[in-house]
């Protein structure tokens, strides 16, 4: 349920919950933490969660919302589930090449490639 | 008529731990940037940085002090460079002592890439002041010169 102070746009999309940011940047760190338990409380609503994440409108992020990702990241591996990215930004991209939090995430350039990639 | 680019830029601030202070001085990094005919890699590079230093003094260094606590931000921008400071009012740090976030071991731990990032964009980054002031300096790559496009 997106509540009416909802940073996100939600759409059901073949079983794959998918998610957007309204923000053009995730900075804040106390936005970041109420975008991490609206995602948190989607994850929780599913047995085995399938979420995409798209980044379509968003220019910048901070490292905290990386944390926020990892911690998301963690939530839907737990509860055998399956995460995506998608449509990054190239210089967002570069981020997570030079984290090397590309090891962890399963990125798509776009939402259509990430939908077929869930396993079901 | 002539269309001249500013020569420079700089300012001193106090910013506090309130997010319309700090996307203020966010802000006001970027315009100068524009200013300066700084291109859009350029912007995002300092951008990022500033925002993870500025996280890292409020968030860490003044986390025991009162919100309204400022940190000093200087910044210098010229066509050529970025010369950015930050001090903060924090018991100060080791920043040796931070883990490298992008071992096999840390790369699930949800904290600790600011600092790595700052290192990853600016040219230099150095500590004083016992971790309590952070300086930074980014080097306008030469390919992008302000010559070569005017």
């Amino acid at each position: 349920m997106q509540s009416k102070d909802s940073r996100l746009r939600v759409r059901r999309i073949d079983n794959v919950t998918q998610v957007e940011f309204i923000d053009r940047n995730i900075l804040d760190e106390g936005n970041i933490q109420a975008i991490a338990e609206e995602i948190g409380r989607l994850i929780d609503a599913e047995q085995q969660p399938r979420l995409l994440i798209s980044f379509q409108n968003v220019d910048h992020l901070s490292s905290a919302a990386l944390g926020a990702l990892i911690t998301i990241n963690n939530k839907v591996r737990d509860r055998g589930g399956q995460l995506r990215l998608s449509n990054i930004d190239p210089q967002i991209q570069e981020v997570f090449v030079i984290t090397r939090l590309t090891k962890i995430f399963q990125i798509h350039e776009t939402a259509d490639e990430a939908l077929r990639s869930f396993k079901s | 008529m002539t269309h001249q680019t500013p020569k420079s830029d700089s300012a001193t601030l106090d910013v506090a731990n309130d997010r319309a202070q700090i996307d203020r001085a966010i802000e006001g990094v970027g315009a100068s940037l524009e200013r300066l005919a700084y291109d859009k890699a350029s912007r995002f590079a300092v951008k990022l940085s500033l925002q993870e230093a500025l996280a890292n003094a409020l968030n860490h260094g003044h986390k025991d002090l009162p919100p309204s606590v400022p940190i000093r931000l200087e910044y210098q921008i010229t066509p050529d460079e970025v010369r950015i400071s930050i001090e903060d009012k924090g018991p100060g740090f080791d920043p040796a002592t931070v883990p490298d976030p992008t071992l096999d071991e840390n790369l699930e731990r949800p904290c600790g890439r600011g600092i790595m990032l700052i290192r990853a964009y600016m040219t230099e980054v150095t500590f004083s002041k016992g971790g309590n002031r952070l300086s930074m300096r980014y080097l306008r790559p030469d390919d992008k010169s302000v010559a070569a496009t005017a």
